[in-house]
């Protein structure tokens, strides 16, 4: 954050290992609160809300899958395969039992868990590209199994529409509503990221990323640490998906296919590895970079071409710029956002002197 | 450069300056929302249908607009994702638009509540789910088109008049994509055989559906049916052609659904001679000898511009024409319905319930919307490849409409 950090002397380990470890962080962190829970929603055209809840789902997304890929290096590429088993178990709990979101949610989170830990069995086994086909596997495998089985898709369509989500008998169903609901999990996320990193099983990760050999015989459970880190992934991954559903009001596999796991993959690695702000980068960067891109376009585009040929030069023009960021974005700095944020904020930490 | 493109550029240039309040629609502008696929998975569907629709709003607002009223359309691209989908339902109610054109299965699922508690209605031409049709249950959704239960309805209709007017102990093949869309007809499909009494079978291509090798000797080498009813998406259609000919499969006795069903997909099977006898449903009509297209035509060599390639594929193009003149006739009986007052999106969906006998010279079926029926009849024709183009085989028709409304019925 835009702050120094001279004077500041800590005398306890509590002190030091507190989340925020200045004074100024804390107010801060403040600050950024108030913006986002007051000032934005207050302010905010519903359309520019919208964006920001898209956002907000894919930061919950990615955060699960940095603590997978980023934090213990273990690839996945079946992340939206995770998503649609929390979407339909939340869907179905939601319609066959009427239950309230705060019961399907944390469900939601846990069958993909559970399902999560099964697909990472692989990863006990195999590592980097070879594990990456198997969870690629599991993506299609689940994919298949929710497609052809009713019971859980809810027949032909495989589309299960979910009521509103109630908070004290009210429905939440503007983007200004849903902006708080999807805000308050999108926080916890990250709140519960920031703890789970620099815990003990945080740190087990850690060490299973750098050198899996090493870390076991420093006394990690390797196939524990692993498969709980398929787990946890999997667990944001669900609850990403029943956010999505109550977003859209509907469950559908459809939303969660291959590509969408590879545009996960692609919000962490441009974001950053292994970091938490970068996966909110990343996430914000993926979702919001091609509508920047069409709104700077749309005034511009009417100088040379007529309104119908305009839509076609816009579209395939935002193609060439997106894909044109990020190759300029990740070879500035290849760790990603995240680090490319720390360099320009150690930069002027110091400034006006270089060191 | 133009005059007049200097004017529309310093008009964008003060659209962008006040876009940010709400009111920057004109007096007499009403705004459509037409959500489009140029650079994703259906791609080859888009770029041939979203110029179509600009093609006919252009050619309105050339000469006059709708009772008086311009219209400008906001086309969103949304590479046939989900997420962009909401978000360009948003940009469409900030810019105020009257209705929204749905692009692709998945975001029309996606935003059938959003449309509802909005009232704005969404329309999903020859996609989204076949249980739309009913506007009780979907007050503001709207197919138009015949749905997927409509068409496998009356492909199975047109194999019986092609195979001597009985199905009794004939054999039947559907080929399908293995995803929703694809999966939906097979319950209409079970029931009609018990009810013709001939025997089906069902062939799935899992996607991304360019392989389908194992499926086709499976047809054309064991089960041996006297029709095949392909329903298929994408670069899957020409693979189908390919292969059914390359088993030595007759073309004319296959029939493909809607999106098997363009020029294009044919040119990607080898071209219009590989392909003699290959049926298609179309849901508005196809090639360029229509009185629409002439003018649209005349608009541009009046501005000194060719026709548009894109009516090369005139089945997507003059689907995109066909949607935009429903769109454009919806809001036409809103504005009369208001004594030219400017509606509103409950008006216009008032008066796509109220489109009946606009078939804008034969381009569009005689459909006739109603409160109760949002797909207005599930008419298609059937266009063949003969001699090198497309011809019409058949003219508009309906088929089993009470074995549908059983279905929809059923659904709730």
């Amino acid at each position: 954050m835009f702050h120094r950090e001279s004077g500041v002397y800590k005398t306890t380990y509590a002190a030091d290992m507190a989340l925020y470890p200045l004074p100024v962080a804390r107010w801060t962190v403040a600050a950024v609160i108030l913006l986002f829970a007051v000032v934005l929603p207050l302010s905010l055209h519903d359309y520019y809300l919208s964006i920001i809840n898209l956002s907000l789902i894919a930061i919950v997304g990615a955060l699960g899958l940095n603590i997978l890929v980023g934090y213990t290096g273990q690839i996945s590429v079946g992340h939206a395969a995770f998503m649609s088993v929390g979407a339909y178990t939340a869907a179905n709990l939601a319609v066959k039992l009427g239950l309230p979101f705060w019961v399907t949610l944390p469900a939601g989170g846990l069958m993909a868990a559970l399902v999560g830990a099964i697909v990472g069995i692989p990863s006990l086994r195999i590592k980097g590209l070879y594990l990456a086909i198997a969870t690629l596997a599991g993506q299609l495998i689940i994919e298949w199994i929710i497609n052809h089985t009713p019971a859980i898709s809810g027949g032909a369509q495989a589309s299960i529409q979910v009521p509103r989500p109630e908070l004290w008998g009210y429905q939440l169903r503007t983007q200004g509503q849903l902006y708080f609901f999807l805000l308050f999990f999108a926080a916890l996320a990250i709140l519960a990221t920031l703890n789970l990193v620099r815990s003990r099983i945080g740190r087990a990760f850690v060490a299973i990323r750098d050198q899996d050999i090493a870390a076991e015989i420093i006394g990690i459970n390797i196939y524990r640490y692993k498969l709980l880190a398929f787990a946890i992934s999997s667990f944001y991954a669900g609850v990403c998906g029943v956010l999505y559903t109550y977003y859209f009001g509907i469950a559908n596999y459809e939303a969660f296919q291959i590509g969408v796991s590879i545009d996960y993959l692609a919000m962490i690695i441009i974001g950053g590895l292994g970091s938490v702000l970068g996966s909110i980068l990343g996430a914000v960067f993926v979702t919001m970079l091609p509508i920047v891109l069409r709104l700077s376009m749309e005034p511009l585009a009417g100088l040379f071409f007529s309104a119908g040929e305009m839509s076609s030069v816009i579209a395939s023009t935002r193609l060439v710029l997106f894909g044109a960021l990020i190759i300029l974005f990740l070879v500035v700095e290849p760790e990603g956002l995240n680090r490319l944020w720390r360099n320009i904020r150690n930069y002027f930490r110091v400034w006006p002197f270089s060191y | 450069m133009t005059h007049l493109n200097w004017w529309r550029a310093a008009a964008a240039a003060c659209a962008l300056a006040t876009a940010s309040g709400a009111g920057i629609a004109q007096e007499k502008e009403l705004v459509f929302g037409l959500q489009c696929d140029r650079t994703g998975a259906t791609q080859t569907v888009g770029i041939f249908l979203c110029p179509g629709y600009h093609d006919y709003i252009s050619l309105l607002n050339s000469k006059g607009g709708v009772e008086g009223y311009k219209i400008r359309v906001m086309e969103i691209d949304h590479e046939y994702k989900v997420p962009p989908a909401m978000e360009a339902h948003e940009r469409f109610k900030k810019e105020g638009a009257v209705l929204h054109s749905l692009y692709g299965t998945p975001q029309t699922a996606a935003l059938t509540k959003k449309l509802e508690e909005d009232k704005m209605l969404g329309t999903s031409p020859g996609f989204g789910t076949a249980a739309a049709a009913d506007g009780k249950r979907f007050p503001y959704l709207f197919p138009l088109a015949a749905s997927y239960w409509s068409q496998a309805a009356a492909a199975i209709d047109f194999a019986k008049k092609q195979l001597g007017g009985s199905l009794k102990d004939k054999k039947i093949a559907y080929l399908y994509f293995d995803n929703p869309a694809g999966k939906e007809p097979l319950e209409v499909l079970a029931d009609l055989s018990k009810l013709e009494g001939f025997e089906m079978r069902t062939f799935a291509v899992p996607s991304p559906g360019v392989e389908m090798g194992a499926q086709v000797i499976d047809i054309t080498g064991r089960f041996k049916p006297d029709f095949v009813v392909t329903h298929l998406f994408g670069r899957s259609p020409s693979v189908s052609i390919k292969e059914l000919k390359g088993k030595g499969y007759p073309l004319s006795k296959v029939v493909s659904l809607v999106w098997g069903a363009s020029e294009a997909d044919i040119k990607a099977a080898g071209g219009f001679a590989a392909a003699e006898g290959y049926h298609t449903l179309q849901f508005a009509g196809v090639g360029t000898d229509f009185q629409v297209i002439k003018d649209i035509n005349a608009m541009y060599k009046a501005q000194g511009k060719e026709p548009p390639s894109q009516q090369e594929t005139s089945v997507f193009y003059n689907r995109g024409v066909m949607i935009a003149a429903l769109h454009a006739e919806a809001t036409r009986n809103a504005i009369k319905a208001k004594g030219g007052a400017r509606p509103n999106t409950v008006d216009v969906k008032n008066g796509m319930e109220a489109i009946k006998g606009f078939t804008l010279g034969g381009m569009v079926p005689p459909m006739e919307v109603t409160p109760q029926d949002h797909e207005g009849g599930g008419w298609v024709q059937v266009w063949s490849v003969k001699d090198g183009k497309l011809v019409k085989t058949t003219d508009w028709f309906q088929a089993y409409r009470n074995v549908i409304s059983k279905h929809l019925a059923a659904v709730n």
